[in-house]
């Protein structure tokens, strides 16, 4: 799960983080007041999205009157913004966060991320933070500072000194530093965290740090025990279908082909999709519907694969196991009974009862293509698509 | 031979007298695994499908000899569990629960480590199908009957396309020693490579066909450890061509995030260490046949 800028900065600021004075505005005439009450002459107001490079999208605007904050809050808000992250759709902007403006001497790169290969949290950071760190990860990606934790003993705080004298901090800088990477690691490690990214950390003209922007993400499996981030969730920026996916235990992911996919399993999913592009087909969707595909599950899924007005064949490929091939086919058979389904269904069912299954799909008076084997099935489907089209 | 359990191997249950305990443990036991008993805490000293119930697992290792522990403990206590079958001297463990936080497996890996190597458990999954020796044992929620008992070993992260790659075997009367499931986690118990290693050391193991997907480095590992060290022919197939970098699909460690996690990237680093790839999800079968006739 995804926060916004202003929501990782008031919990990282709990653990210690120093931040910009700022607040949240919902409309123009808060923004302006936002920004009076903050004080000073000048301001930043930022678009509040679940995405990175919000500024080369023009979602952050600086402004040096009261005017210019409500006329940027104005041309921000209800406004869909297209980064390189979003997609084509972007994402859109609900809410602004006015922040007082910082005099920005350099900028770091930090982060922390949960990293696969030691198994450890890991501290990441380059003396080069802002707009470039993807560029700079692949053209010297010895430049990055890359420093696993040990879990029984945390963040040490010798380690801390060592980032932050590589960083090349002045010696009264270190001890804020110190702090910093504190507070990243503890909030981290203490809110289940799987991403905290401070790009830039800031030295100020005046020499003091400051967390320009901050993100965060979160296991969406440690949700149980973190009650305070779950309510952070902001479900406008999430794709409503995936959204509507995972309420129902579902995993969709939305892509831009034409076969629509309902598999049980990940694994057999990506492979299935794999096997479709194979056969010069492309998947319009991921979709586990998890190990059980009960009837209820079948229509679910046929629900979310048809309300993609791109799909013009249905793909089904379920690996019975416990539950039975001719159970699922009884559930796939009242799914389509329910559902007016106006595409191609091709079906493959494999596993325990696979021909009893086969039977009742053959027998029944629905229409569907029934397919033995996983390349025949991706071959159909492919083909039905195209023969829809023409 | 088989690689980690058979027909021998004494097992327990952990979250036995639950629901879907209860149920896959009859199922091993109908399959022919020697399951002795399980856990579930309080319930100590109670039978449960005419086997002993123990409150710890220290109890149950201590009076039924167990060696082996399948968990079906659900996700926020599994961390626990684990743990507790590793103190308890379990030599083998199958993870079931899916969902577990990763920070939770992040110390239970490095609660492990405190161990020797020698006397460390070694533990499969979080989220996967189980482990299964063809027509000796199975600890795990596969279904039994898809397998045929043979010489190749199959390792992988998903358990449908584990199931997929097996009765694509089976319908060219080909067979499975072992079939271990590690789990589609990012932090997951043990690796290709671990699995690699004992299937390495397995006289009737000839063949090694391994399932990887998208994101994480266990891949690369496992093609520097089979160019390094084995001998016996190893197979693999990478799942996921078509997913999008950054998003996850499905297994929450099927997630591009570093170069090298990409499923043509993995393909490249296998086939550069000697690794024979299987292109298509449909050719588990023919390649196993092509790669057994070889030798």
């Amino acid at each position: 799960m995804d926060i916004h800028e202003y929501q990782a900065k008031t919990l990282l600021a709990e653990f210690g983080m120093p931040i910009a004075r700022g607040g949240i505005a919902y409309s123009p005439e808060q923004a302006a007041y936002r920004a009076m009450e903050l004080g000073g002459e000048n301001w930043v107001v930022k678009a509040q999205i679940h995405s990175g490079a919000r500024g080369k999208a023009g979602g952050i605007k600086f402004c040096s009157s009261d005017e210019e904050v409500r006329a940027a809050a104005d041309e921000l808000l209800g406004k869909r913004l297209v980064t390189n992250q979003t997609g084509p759709q972007g994402k859109l902007v609900g809410r602004l966060y006015i922040e007082t403006s910082t005099d920005i001497d350099r900028e770091i790169y930090l982060a922390f991320v949960l990293d696969r290969t030691t198994e450890r949290i890991m501290c990441v950071a380059s003396a080069s933070g802002g707009m470039d760190i993807e560029e700079i990860a692949k053209t010297e990606p010895d430049s990055i500072i890359r420093v696993p934790i040990e879990p029984a003993v945390g963040l040490r705080e010798f380690q801390a000194r060592e980032v932050a004298f590589a960083l090349g901090l002045e010696a009264g800088q270190i001890n804020e530093a110190v702090t910093v990477l504190k507070a990243c690691y503890r909030a981290f490690r203490d809110l289940d965290a799987t991403m905290v990214e401070i790009n830039p950390l800031v030295v100020t003209k005046d020499g003091r740090l400051i967390a320009l922007d901050a993100k965060m993400g979160f296991d969406d499996n440690a949700l149980f025990r973190r009650q305070q981030i779950s309510e952070l969730r902001d479900k406008s920026q999430e794709d409503p279908r995936e959204m509507n996916a995972a309420d129902r235990g579902l995993s969709y992911v939305g892509l831009d082909g034409n076969i629509g996919c309902i598999i049980n399993g990940a694994g057999l999913a990506m492979a299935t999709m794999d096997m479709i592009k194979h056969v010069d087909g492309e998947p319009a969707n991921f979709l586990d519907i998890g190990g059980g595909a009960s009837p209820e599950r079948v229509i679910k899924a046929f629900n979310l694969v048809l309300s993609d007005d791109s799909v013009e064949a249905i793909l089904v490929n379920i690996f019975a196991g416990i539950n039975r091939c001719d159970w699922v086919a009884e559930g796939v058979i009242q799914a389509m009974e329910k559902l007016d389904v106006n595409v191609p269904v091709i079906i493959r069912l494999s596993g325990t009862n696979e021909e009893k299954g086969r039977q009742i799909l053959e027998n029944s008076s629905i229409d569907l293509i029934t397919a033995e084997t996983l390349a025949e099935a991706a071959e159909k489907a492919v083909a039905a698509a195209r023969s829809k089209r023409a | 031979m088989s690689i980690w359990l058979n027909e021998k191997t004494p097992v327990i249950v952990q979250g036995y007298t639950g629901r879907i305990g209860t149920f896959h443990a009859q199922e091993m036991i109908e399959y022919g695994t020697n399951l002795v008993g399980g856990v579930t805490p309080g319930k100590g000293g109670s039978q449960h499908l005419d086997l002993p119930v123990y409150n710890t697992v220290k109890e149950a290792v201590t009076d039924s000899g167990a060696e082996a522990s399948v968990v079906f403990v659900p996700p926020p206590f599994a961390a626990d569990a684990i743990m507790e079958a590793a103190d308890a001297g379990i030599k083998f463990c199958v993870c079931v629960t899916d969902g577990i936080p990763a920070q939770d497996m992040m110390r239970v890996k490095r609660y492990m480590r405190r161990y020797k190597k020698e006397e460390r458990m070694c533990l499969t999954g979080p989220n996967c199908a189980g482990t299964i020796s063809p027509g000796r044992a199975m600890m795990g929620i596969m279904p039994g009957h898809i397998y045929m008992q043979g010489n190749v070993g199959l390792i992988g992260r998903s358990g449908t396309l584990g199931y997929e790659a097996a009765s694509q075997m089976k319908a060219r009367e080909i067979g499975i020693s072992t079939s271990v499931g590690i789990g589609g986690d990012p932090i997951n118990g043990s690796s290709f490579r671990d699995h690699l290693e004992k299937f390495e050391e397995d006289p009737d193991t000839d063949l090694v066909v391994m399932i990887g997907e998208i994101g994480g480095p266990q891949e690369a590992a496992a093609a520097e450890f089979a160019r390094d060290h084995m001998k016996k022919p190893v197979l693999a197939y990478i799942a996921g061509l078509t997913a999008p970098k950054g998003r996850t699909m499905g297994h929450a460690g099927a997630i591009v995030t570093t170069a090298g996690e990409s499923a043509a990237e993995k393909v490249e680093i296998l086939k550069e260490a000697g690794v024979g790839i299987i292109t298509r999800p449909s050719e588990f079968g023919v390649a196993a046949e092509e790669a057994l006739g070889k030798l």
